[in-house]
């Protein structure tokens, strides 16, 4: 089969089966990267261009190193330093990258529905390393692998995801995911914190999070933007942590070989304490490992598209 | 002045109670005659209106002309010009240009400019407050002496619940109506669509209908304390029409107005982050859409407005955060009124009431229908032709519809201001 799409956007719009492809194509890839020499020239004489408009340092190393490792020739834009400080748009920034002849183009941006503005004016893959509040696609899918790898597979695996929802690219790109293959998805976190109509992307809503944690298989701990402090979604972060703060104490709701994961960068003593961060449960570096295949797997399948 | 006479066309009236295939004449720039078979001498321009509506000039009281300040984005010359090929031939221009229109000479720049460049007439709307910042209230008397016909601080809503009293106290003793703008910014905050499901799954911020509704209550209440006469400006939401039918039920002195785009389009317009649909109040769910068309059919919301909202394209070329709110609507707002005819939703008579003949009541011109001796502005609606709408021929500035490629019907065929042909 082959993917409907020149880009990576969402996974709202992948259907099962792109999902799947996406999954063992890093899987696949993950055996290169065990390798001595972790180089392949897959992508050799492609030009992959990193659009990072926020702060990554996670993200755009994955990325650059999954490029490096297809042998594709990686040049890292940044904000700073950029047109854009000079009032340029980002459809004419990209515009003209482009006349550069880029191959990939993979924007991290503020905006919710960046990545697909350009998408729509770009003949380039756009790769969406998340917009806003909106998607964060491939970060998904390593959190998919990352599962897969421990549990033998996603469908009917209890999923709590917890903290701020409302704002996480992160929680929506899983849910989507989790939820097409078959997993059961809960969400918690205080009222403010959970999205209008969540429910109605098949996810149930849970304020306490003992309830929420009670014989799950996997807990997502999702970072808690401090910038979100002094808006009264919750009153401080001494209180958010009192309720909602992953302890080992709380994790004993969940089933016992419960899996931990995180998608970086944590804020100790918050959203997670450490002794449950470094803990046994945890997957946190594991999911950092295997980005770079599941990355490496999509430049490969939307590189190849049409050339099948 | 030419003589002109519009020959077998279907004359609709509502205010004379009028539905008839009859030949109307205008002489010295007022309707004359409307009388079968009229005959003319050889100097008189004859329009065949066979087949085709003629009514009361359009009037429009929620337009943006951007002039001063703005003029990237539209003049007062390509406003009108738009509003002319609506079917539009007077429009009242919301006093958000830069400067706003908070004064005597900002109001007679506008006049004087329609006068000279303008298409249709132009009915300035004056600042609720100094520079339309919530705090003082404007010098409504010296606005009403230079010519404008309303107050409004549109698109900074007057969050003041004290200042909003004391204007409406004021302008009542000077017979103005007071257009509201009703949305509590501390609850939409920076919300850039309607908060819903679709908001969530787009990950985009949300603006609760509740935001709209508390206003609208709030603006309610002063109106029953003071008396002042109050429209509540483009209502999206559901709870904001039933508190407008409640208080009409109550005897309060309110009006409200709605858009074409409330009318036909949920915020699932919005998915695939098209910033032609990002307008406020934004898009809201289909319940809120059936509500605000019943209240349209039962009364509760007097009229049509557009809320023509010209953009450059280079600014609606943005990520949807930051691209502005606002669509233009002059051109496409009569074709889809007429939808609503064609699904059943309003009745000819009702569009033609709604668009022209009530907003006048509410303004309190003499202008709206078609009495003998009355000022000679007409509109002539070819009812049955289909057109595409494509930006590229919209005599805006603005480009900025969601309504591209849209298949609609009815067409104006001619629009005559003050006895003259001014369209096409």
């Amino acid at each position: 089969m082959e993917l409907k799409s020149k880009d990576l956007l969402d996974i709202k719009s992948l259907d099962r089966e792109e999902i799947n492809l996406f999954l063992d194509s890093a899987e696949s890839f993950k055996e290169v990267t065990g390798r001595d020499i972790k180089k392949v020239p897959t992508l050799r004489g492609k030009t992959v261009v990193n659009l990072f408009f926020e702060p990554s340092t996670r993200t755009r190393t994955s990325f650059e190193i999954a490029a490096k490792r297809l042998s594709a020739d990686v040049i890292n834009f940044s904000i700073s330093g950029s047109s854009m400080s000079k009032g340029e748009s980002l459809l004419d920034t990209a515009r003209n990258i482009e006349a550069m002849s880029s191959d990939f183009i993979i924007i991290r941006h503020s905006a919710s529905g960046a990545p697909h503005m350009l998408a729509q004016c770009l003949k380039s893959s756009v790769i969406n390393a998340g917009d806003g509040s909106h998607e964060h696609p491939t970060q998904a899918l390593l959190d998919l692998v990352t599962i897969k790898e421990r549990k033998g597979g996603i469908e009917g695996l209890k999923v709590a995801i917890i903290g701020d929802i409302a704002h996480s690219r992160v929680a929506r790109s899983n849910i989507y995911g989790l939820t097409k293959l078959g997993a059961e998805v809960r969400v918690a976190g205080p009222p403010a914190l959970i999205p209008a109509e969540i429910e109605s992307t098949g996810v149930s809503v849970f304020y306490n999070l003992k309830e929420a944690l009670s014989d799950v298989d996997v807990i997502m701990v999702l970072r808690l933007q401090l910038e979100r402090q002094g808006k009264n979604y919750f009153p401080t972060t001494r209180e958010y942590a009192r309720l909602y703060c992953l302890t080992a104490e709380r994790i004993r709701d969940a089933k016992e070989d419960v899996m931990i994961m995180h998608p970086g960068p944590i804020n100790r003593g918050i959203e997670i304490s450490p002794e449950v961060a470094d803990g046994l449960s945890s997957v946190i570096l594991e999911q950092v490992t295997n980005g770079i295949a599941v990355r490496m797997g999509v430049l490969y399948l939307l590189g190849g598209r049409g050339e099948a | 002045m030419k003589k002109i006479l519009i020959k077998s066309g279907r004359i609709i009236d509502p205010v004379n109670n009028l539905d008839k295939v009859s030949d109307l004449l205008i002489e010295g720039g007022k309707v004359a005659r409307i009388d079968s078979n009229i005959s003319i001498a050889s100097d008189t321009e004859v329009i065949d209106a066979t087949g085709q509506f003629v009514v009361p000039g359009l009037i429009d009281m929620h337009t943006h002309l951007r002039e001063p300040g703005y003029e990237y984005k539209e003049t007062i010359s390509t406003g009108t010009m738009a509003a002319a090929a609506g079917g539009f031939t007077t429009v009242c221009c919301m006093p958000n240009t830069r400067p706003v229109n908070d004064s005597q000479a900002i109001t007679e720049f506008i006049l004087h400019k329609a006068a000279t460049e303008g298409f249709v007439n132009v009915l300035p709307i004056g600042a609720i407050t100094k520079g339309s910042k919530g705090e003082e209230i404007a010098e409504m008397a010296e606005l009403r002496e230079a010519g404008c016909i309303a107050l409004s601080d549109d698109g900074r809503p007057v969050m003041n619940g004290a200042v909003m009293r004391r204007a409406l106290e004021y302008a009542k003793m000077l017979h103005l109506p007071v257009i509201s703008h009703c949305e509590d910014t501390h609850l939409s905050e920076e919300g850039v669509m309607n908060e819903g499901l679709i908001s969530t799954e787009m990950g985009l911020r949300g603006i609760p209908n509740v935001s709209e509704d508390v206003m609208v209550a709030r603006d309610i209440a002063l109106s029953e304390l003071t008396g002042g006469q109050l429209h509540i400006a483009h209502v999206s939401t559901r709870g904001a029409v039933e508190l407008i039918r409640r208080a009409k039920e109550r005897g309060i002195s309110v009006t409200a107005e709605t858009c074409p785009h409330y009318l036909v389009l949920t915020d699932e317009a919005v998915t695939g982050y098209n910033t032609n649909t990002k307008m406020n109040p934004p898009l809201r769910a289909l319940s809120d859409v059936e509500a605000v068309r019943e209240g349209l059919q039962d009364g509760t919301i007097d009229i049509i407005a557009t809320d023509h909202a010209p953009h450059a394209q280079e600014e609606k070329e943005k990520e949807f955060d930051n691209a502005p709110f606002g669509i233009t609507g002059l051109e496409t707002a009569l074709s889809i009124a007429l939808q609503l005819v064609d699904e059943g939703v309003l009745t000819l008579r009702d569009v033609i009431m709604k668009m022209s003949a009530r907003p006048a009541m509410i303004l309190g011109i003499d202008k709206g229908s078609l009495h003998i001796t009355s000022v000679a502005d007409i509109t002539i609606i070819s009812p049955h032709t289909a057109w595409v709408v494509d930006p590229v021929h919209l005599k805006s500035k603005g480009k900025n519809t969601p309504f591209s490629g849209w298949k609609l019907k009815g067409k104006v065929s001619a629009t005559i201001v003050g006895g003259k042909v001014v369209h096409p």
